[in-house]
């Protein structure tokens, strides 16, 4: 079998997990069926040749799993349930429809793309073929990250700062005790 | 072909979740599906069938070898750190919005209007 | 959290050292091998959250720890700007110039100032992540009590 076949077997996986997920009636069954879409990503990362990306998802996806269990285990585990309402029936009919009319249009649009396979390095050659003498990086992918495109980067790193001082701030109870004057 | 359309499904069962969900852990969930979906597309539109990984360990190596892209394996390395970080920030609101009104449901937290 | 079993604990400790050191090996060889600072960064982050998992919270003092990584992380945002704009004066370029000697590549001392960059990116990932947890469960002390 060759690498699409592979890969076809897997991501029928992940939507099977990802319908489970979605319609699971205990919050942690939930948490767990996300957790094997995430490592199944990790299967399509290494057969597609990219082992930074496996090393990164399957620890980011441990983490991730880590912190929803730990976020459960402080509230409630199982989901309300409710009888079906009108409000319920609108969102279901206005749910398929938008999937139906997002996939027509989708499915016209690939036609411009490349088949699978068959992409052409336009810009990227210059990143591929020059990286060594102009990086001295053996991994590509670190020579743009860090030389290229090194501006991306400098934004990352300013989303996680935004995100750790928002943490903090959601998560202060007491404030500081005001000056009196 | 096939690979294209199965991952868009895969990102329509996400926006599926999130538009009918009434839990906030579910649409979390929901919304790390159309994350992976995403990071999926990408890697398939760079992938060059019968390249090599893009680390080697001389430019020798390279002479009349084809490699995988790897501009968007870059874009996608810090798209999963940036998703992983936004991820605990939605959790630690969920965490919050849980104390304020015993809750996760967002009908009834509409109706409290505490 | 009350920590677990004698057994746990034990394990715990050893396995977090060699987490650490498995996290800072991944770190170091970005430049030539798969890995680098996000990578290495997340799993120093979970070697300390594995030691608090087995431990309890009453192992190490969390306030004082999360202001400590607060430090870490601004300090190591500042270096990486601090860095990237020495490239002004160096060369040409605007920002992030890569102007260390190259070496051979493929050694580990090579490839100029990427494997400072990934030091630094993997000690502000490390701290964020560690930050986030330790955040979460000072708000749940301070919740139960």
């Amino acid at each position: 079998m060759d690498t699409e076949t592979y890969l076809i077997i897997i991501l029928v996986f992940m939507i099977v997990m990802a319908i489970a997920a979605i319609h699971a009636r205990d919050l942690l069954s939930s948490v767990i069926a996300q957790g094997a879409i995430g490592y199944g990503l990790v299967l399509c990362f290494l057969l597609l040749k990219a082992p930074d990306l496996a090393i990164v998802q399957i620890v980011a996806e441990t983490i991730t799993i880590i912190i929803m269990v730990a976020v459960l285990h402080d509230s409630t585990r199982f989901e309300t349930r409710f009888p079906i309402c009108r409000r319920d029936i609108v969102n279901y009919s206005a749910a398929f429809v938008l999937a139906g009319v997002l996939l027509y249009y989708f499915v016209h649009a690939i036609a411009v793309l490349n088949p699978f396979g068959e992409h052409t390095l336009r810009m990227s050659e210059a990143y591929v073929y020059q990286a060594i003498e102009a990086t001295g990086a053996t991994n590509f992918v670190k020579g743009v990250l860090w030389d290229f495109r090194a501006l991306d980067t400098m934004g990352e790193a300013a989303v996680l700062f935004t995100t750790a001082i928002g943490v903090l701030a959601i998560l202060r109870l007491k404030g500081k005790k005001q000056s009196n004057q | 072909m096939t690979l294209y359309i199965l991952c868009f499904i895969l990102f329509l069962v996400g926006l599926y979740g999130l538009l009918i969900s009434r839990n906030i852990i579910k649409m979390v969930i929901s919304l790390t599906i159309v994350e992976v979906s995403i990071f999926l597309m990408l890697i398939l539109i760079g992938y060059v069938s019968g390249g090599i990984a893009p680390v080697v360990f001389d430019s020798q190596v390279l002479e009349n070898k084809l490699v995988v892209d790897p501009l968007p394996q870059t874009m996608v390395l810090t798209a999963i750190v940036i998703a992983l970080a936004t991820n605990s920030m939605i959790l630690t609101m969920a965490i919050r919005i849980y104390k304020k009104y015993g809750t996760f449901d967002i009908h009834e937290i509409s109706k409290l209007k505490g | 959290m009350k920590g677990m079993s004698v057994i746990v604990k034990k394990t715990a400790q050893l396995l977090s050292a060699m987490i650490f050191v498995f996290g800072m090996y991944i770190i170091t060889h970005g430049h030539v091998l798969p890995g680098g600072g996000f990578s290495g960064g997340v799993l120093l982050a979970s070697s300390f959250i594995v030691l608090i998992l087995a431990q309890g919270k009453e192992y190490i003092k969390l306030k004082k720890q999360r202001e400590a990584t607060s430090v870490f992380e601004s300090l190591s945002a500042l270096l990486i700007l601090l860095l990237g704009i020495s490239g002004l004066f160096a060369g040409s370029l605007f920002l992030f110039n890569n102007y260390l000697p190259k070496g051979q590549p493929g050694e580990l001392l090579s490839a100029g100032n990427i494997p400072i960059y990934s030091i630094l990116i993997g000690i502000k990932v490390a701290a964020t992540l560690f930050t986030i947890f330790l955040a979460l469960t000072i708000y749940k002390e301070e919740v139960s009590k």
